[in-house]
């Protein structure tokens, strides 16, 4: 009785954490000023020290789906520039999106729940608040506002980097030419699509800072706390990146 | 003046301060003293707010700190300085700008003023040139020194100790506890120092209010501690005495 009337109320309370933590922190927006150098800190460590993996992650990407594009159509029926219409849409539509959304979790994510968890046990979270500083708009503002910001921002590079890895691979493999690859992703380009990719990379960005910064600002017993938050904070980011992929996908498709 | 009444806190339903009553004077030393575990931490929290009690009030300068909004609490918090067990001092940040960092946060100073005032407070704690090393570059005892800096940047009314010699070597806690008496004496500040350490208190405190199981045990004059007859307040300090060498008063 009491371990299923726990399980009940613990996501109800964790929840509810949650909702006040954010409540707290943009509540704080007034004081945006004391925030404001914080806030090009976390954009150069959330955008641009993630340019790198996100190039990497998106370039293979696109290069593996052209591949396997061409394997499953090697047909004497459907012209080649078929396969520049399916990698460029996959990669507007889903891949650029989601493979930098799960990049980041791991990333970022683990990075934010990190780095508060650390604060919290060592007291570093209890010395802002008795400088009279409130520590949640002060850690929190800057890390989801700079997740907000540089996701969409990681979100287009990734596109450009995955389609460019997928033309690259085209064109030494010889499945097709440059010319046919571009014909065929602007024939059945749709202008909604990377709006949409925008939409979600901007959910995305919002979901998995703000879900480390939770597990990381309510992080409790020690180092061992610290790893456990962390860990959290990158599995349950991945998660809810899936369940507002097919969310959003329902919602707005 | 810091006024604490009938103090209940409890965790989980486990008790950890039971209708502690304590009054801090203006310009006092005061050791809050008592066995690990007992709740000495646990009450300094509640005098600045970082923890709300189960019941019972803590009012400064007459404000009852739990019946006023969080930007009133964190106004009152601006006239602490806290020196935390571990020095919490922000890793991300050197020395220099560890010090710094409340003064650019609450002031309008100059960056001039700010260098002049940092080093005036680095030379108060004794480390006038550790300004650019990163805490993990620093001994236990010269973290605690500039989290000392730190704290008193902003010359708070109140300053707030924890365990400010503890896992310091002997000499390194004399210096500790030269500084904190200095820093009294200079800025007039009420001291609040929470240890187990009697030869601070002996050295540092105008008085000492003793925790024992979560209860306010005793409170009293340095020397009506050594008149005591309390059994179990001697016996804290006998512990004490006995441990760092001090011959017994009794």
């Amino acid at each position: 009785m009491a371990v299923s009337s726990l399980a009940i109320t613990t996501p109800i309370r964790n929840l509810g954490l949650y909702v006040l933590l954010l409540v707290k922190a943009f509540g704080s927006l007034g004081e945006f000023s004391l925030y404001r150098k914080n806030l090009f800190t976390q954009m150069v460590r959330t955008g641009i020290d993630s340019i790198p993996i996100v190039a990497l992650a998106a370039g293979f990407s696109g290069a593996v789906t052209t591949v396997q594009t061409a394997y499953q159509l090697v047909t004497p029926f459907i012209p080649k520039s078929i396969i520049g219409s399916i990698v460029a849409p996959s990669l507007i539509l889903e891949l650029g999106a989601v493979v930098t959304g799960f990049i980041l979790a791991g990333r970022v994510g683990a990075r934010i729940a990190a780095e508060l968890g650390t604060m919290r046990v060592t007291e570093q979270i209890d010395a802002l608040e008795a400088m009279g500083l409130n520590s949640v708009g002060y850690l929190i503002v800057p890390r989801v506002l700079a997740g907000v910001i540089m996701f969409p921002i990681l979100y287009v590079f990734a596109c450009f980097v995955g389609i460019g890895g997928g033309i690259l691979v085209a064109q030494i493999g010889g499945y097709l030419s440059i010319g046919e690859f571009v014909k065929g992703a602007r024939e059945f380009f749709q202008p909604f699509d990377p709006i949409f990719g925008i939409i979600k990379s901007v959910v995305f960005g919002f979901a998995i800072t703000t879900i480390s910064c939770y597990k990381g600002y309510f992080t409790g017993g020690g180092a061992e706390g610290v790893g456990k938050a962390t860990t959290e904070a990158a599995v349950m980011s991945c998660v809810y990146i899936l369940l507002a992929d097919l969310l959003l996908a329902v919602l707005l498709l | 003046m810091i006024q604490i009444e009938n103090l209940y806190k409890s965790f989980n339903d486990k008790p950890v301060l039971k209708d502690v009553s304590l009054e801090i004077q203006e310009g006092e030393t005061l050791a809050i003293i008592g066995r690990s575990g007992s709740g000495k931490s646990v009450l300094m929290k509640h005098i600045i707010g970082l923890l709300k009690p189960t019941s019972g009030r803590v009012f400064v300068d007459g404000t009852d700190i739990n019946k006023i909004s969080y930007n009133q609490l964190r106004e009152i918090r601006r006239q602490f300085g806290v020196l935390f067990q571990g020095g919490a001092l922000f890793d991300s940040l050197d020395s220099f700008e560890n010090v710094a960092f409340p003064l650019r946060t609450f002031t309008k100073m100059s960056e001039a003023e700010i260098r002049s005032e940092v080093q005036h407070c680095l030379n108060m704690v004794q480390l006038p040139d550790v300004g650019t090393k990163k805490p993990s570059e620093l001994s236990g005892g010269m973290q605690k020194r500039v989290a000392l800096a730190r704290a008193i940047s902003l010359k708070p009314r109140y300053i707030i100790y924890d365990e400010p010699t503890s896992g310091l070597d002997p000499e390194t806690s004399n210096t500790i506890d030269e500084l904190i008496s200095d820093l009294s004496n200079q800025m007039n500040a009420t001291s609040i120092v929470v240890t187990h350490d009697m030869h601070s208190v002996l050295s540092i405190a105008d008085r000492a209010a003793f925790i024992h199981q979560g209860n306010m045990h005793w409170v009293g004059t340095i020397d009506d501690m050594h008149r005591s007859d309390d059994a179990t307040l001697r016996a804290f300090v006998k512990a004490n005495e006995y441990q760092i060498g001090i011959p017994s008063h009794a």
